[in-house]
């Protein structure tokens, strides 16, 4: 057909057209309201029982989850604008979070403590199919970095909103939360404390040691070379590995052990965290340093900045963005690193995944693992938004 | 005034200056015109410290710039580039006041001084001022890196290839530019090109390198009467030699007393052009106007004789 034949047969209204992503959110949602919506136990331990969509809520709500997920599917399905998409997608996740507290409250007879309910596979996939409809959404608006903050704030806020509210107490996971409030919360600053602190020392190492390996280039490869080789250690093998000489070292060298080093808890954790950290960070400033317009730097040069000028007024804020991208690749990374420190007694939201896994209580294992998904998920937003911001020009 | 007294510049042994000297005078255009490999970008970067020779000496205003550091020499010469070299994360307002910024110099003197340049340069101080140097077109982006280089009133004004990057259409204006903005600040100028008719157009004076060796250095009509040997004559282009002698004269010196009919040509425009308007409006004369008055005019036998070699 040449480009100037007008097209014969009318396209169907752009309304009615099919949207491909679309159709994937809608199988998988299809699928989701076949699978059970809740899991019902008598105790914490025991194998649960799947209860169907209209076993697990009262009718009016089932129905009501139903005419939702019907107006999900539409927006899913047809070429909607995507704010329009976005808006019912937040709908139907917000209904499926309100309506996961209130099955647990509805099948949990009156005063049994000991019964959990846990949101079943239904909800799961359909929750997940509906985000997927939601980020979807969040791609073709094209956000302003701030505005991808904001969201992700108000999506913080309801969510604190939907716990403050108790809609979820009884639900399986809140109750182990109940059971372990005190500890939870300071599980939650051990686990911030070593992904944050771990990645502050990696930077702090890790983008003077790039500019190092940046100024010369023999150094570069071979740099770069043993960072990989750490890199490829199984973390568990890692953080087992330093125990022997951390420990060595509490005992041996003056003053290790006044300033908190031993061989299990938090020191092992630390170390190794800030090994993984240093690859990425250190890659990305040569990579980001590299990158730097030659033309840019000749003129500093031929304008009179000396070296360090060049360096902080130059070549580090245009290798900025890159240096950050490394930044938030290392901080999410070690936000989901962080649980498995609690293998050598370093503590963290790990301590719930392998406490519960201990007790095949699932319900356990969520509650330290939700928690870390959500952190790793909010520090990607915000980063990558920091990174847009601070790539004005050097990008286009 | 530029005194560079046989200076050489060694890469691995090999001579990529070779004992090049050259004497340029203050306030003068000074094109190096060469191939690529020539060595006119290595010998324009000497001036500024950006290369070190390996031997000889170059003086400036009589003062050795051996004694004088690197960084505080540069931010006394001017230095613009080839693909402008503007800093990106950097508005077109600080890119401009990086050596007043270098150099010290307080708030209230450098915005004015950033003001100054945008509307010497033609470019609305309100609305240039805070853009970012990709939100510019290609010419835009060249004349906020000459205005960035003239920033701090340097004597000497280096640019390598500065056009090299623009359309002929804008590359003529910029050219024109130039020389109007050298005229009124007097600077001295060292511009590196490998384009003949640019260095025509530009030069006071033209210096012509080969491998490392300056072959002449001579006003471009010498440059184009008398080349010093087969290369420059090539460069010059034999079949061009009659228009580019006529180029750098203007309309203005060569009025004749008499008057031509159709349209007239201004006494600033080139014999060249006036050359080319004889040509293909089949005329033998022009009227030759000035600020709108009919002062005379150009025929196309005068044009004939001033074109032919220089006796």
């Amino acid at each position: 057909m040449s480009l100037a034949a007008p097209a014969i047969d009318r396209p169907r209204p752009t309304w009615l057209a099919l949207d491909k992503l679309g159709v994937l959110v809608a199988v998988a949602a299809g699928i989701g309201i076949a699978l059970p919506f809740a899991l019902f136990r008598a105790n914490r331990i025991v194998p649960g029982e799947a209860m169907g969509l209209f076993a697990a809520l009262p009718l009016h709500l089932a129905l009501l989850l139903v005419a939702t997920l019907i107006g999900g599917f539409a927006a899913a399905l047809l070429r909607w604008p995507a704010h329009l998409k976005l808006a019912v997608g937040l709908v139907v996740v917000g209904m499926l979070f309100v309506l996961a507290g209130l099955s647990a409250s509805h099948l949990t007879p009156d005063g049994d403590s000991f019964a959990r309910v846990s949101p079943g596979a239904g909800f799961w996939v359909l929750a997940f199919a509906f985000a997927l409809l939601v980020t979807d959404a969040l791609t073709r608006l094209a956000l302003r970095p701030w505005q991808r903050v904001a969201m992700l704030l108000a999506v913080a806020a309801a969510m604190a909103l939907l716990l403050w509210s108790g809609l979820w107490n009884d639900l399986s996971m809140l109750r182990e939360y109940a059971n372990r409030a005190q500890s939870f919360w300071s599980e939650a600053q051990t686990h911030l404390g070593l992904a944050f602190g771990s990645v502050a020392i990696a930077t702090l190492v890790g983008v003077p040691l790039g500019m190092v390996c940046y100024k010369f280039a023999a150094l570069r490869a071979s740099v770069l070379n043993l960072l990989n080789i750490v890199q490829t250690i199984p973390s568990i093998a890692l953080f087992g590995l330093l125990i022997a000489p951390l420990a060595w070292v509490a005992a041996h060298v003056p003053g290790a052990k006044a300033i908190g080093i031993s061989g299990i808890g938090a020191t092992p954790a630390l170390v190794a965290l800030f090994a993984y950290s240093l690859l990425p960070i250190v890659a990305n400033t040569v990579v980001g340093l590299v990158g730097v317009s030659p033309a840019a730097i000749d003129a500093a040069r031929g304008m009179g900045m000396t070296r360090w000028q060049r360096l902080l007024s130059v070549e580090l804020p245009l290798a900025f963005p890159v240096i950050l991208t490394g930044i938030r690749i290392v901080l999410v990374q070690n936000i989901g690193l962080t649980t498995i420190a609690a293998l050598v007694g370093g503590g963290g939201f790990g301590v719930f995944v392998f406490q519960g896994i201990g007790q095949t209580a699932m319900d356990l294992v969520l509650l330290g693992a939700v928690p870390t998904v959500a952190l790793a998920f909010a520090a990607a937003v915000v980063l990558d938004a920091l990174v847009d911001m601070t790539a004005r020009g050097t990008r286009t | 005034m530029i005194e560079i007294d046989d200076v050489s510049r060694l890469y691995d042994g090999r001579a990529v200056v070779d004992q090049v000297t050259l004497t340029i005078q203050p306030r003068t255009v000074c094109v190096i015109v060469g191939t690529s490999g020539s060595g006119k970008t290595t010998l324009l970067r000497m001036i500024n410290k950006l290369v070190n020779p390996s031997s000889g000496s170059l003086r400036i205003d009589g003062e050795d710039i051996a004694g004088i550091p690197a960084y505080e020499l540069r931010r006394r010469i001017g230095y613009a580039i080839q693909g402008h070299g503007l800093f990106p994360h950097r508005t077109v307002a600080q890119n401009i006041a990086t050596v007043p910024g270098l150099l010290g110099w307080d708030r209230a003197k450098t915005r004015a001084r950033v003001d100054e340049l945008l509307e010497l340069f033609q470019l609305d101080p309100a609305s240039f001022r805070d853009r970012l140097p990709h939100q510019l077109s290609g010419g835009e982006q060249q004349r906020v890196g000459v205005a960035r280089a003239l920033a701090a009133k340097p004597n000497i004004l280096l640019m390598d290839e500065p056009y090299g990057a623009l359309d002929p259409v804008i590359r003529a204006k910029a050219q024109a530019d130039l020389l109007s903005i050298q005229r009124k600040l007097g600077t001295t100028i060292v511009l590196v090109t490998h384009d003949m008719e640019e260095a025509i157009h530009l030069g006071d004076t033209i210096a012509v390198m080969a491998h490392g060796k300056l072959l002449q250095s001579a006003p471009p009509a010498e440059i184009i009467a008398r080349p010093a040997n087969d290369f420059i004559a090539d460069l010059v282009g034999s079949s061009e030699r009659p228009f580019r002698l006529l180029s750098l004269s203007r309309v203005g010196d060569h009025i004749e007393p008499g008057t031509a009919s159709g349209a007239p040509i201004a006494t600033t425009a080139s014999l060249r052009d006036a050359y080319a308007e004889l040509l293909w409006s089949a005329r033998t004369a022009l009227p030759v106007t000035r600020d709108g008055e009919i002062v005379g005019q150009v025929t196309l036998a005068a044009l004939a004789r001033l074109a032919a070699r220089p006796q």
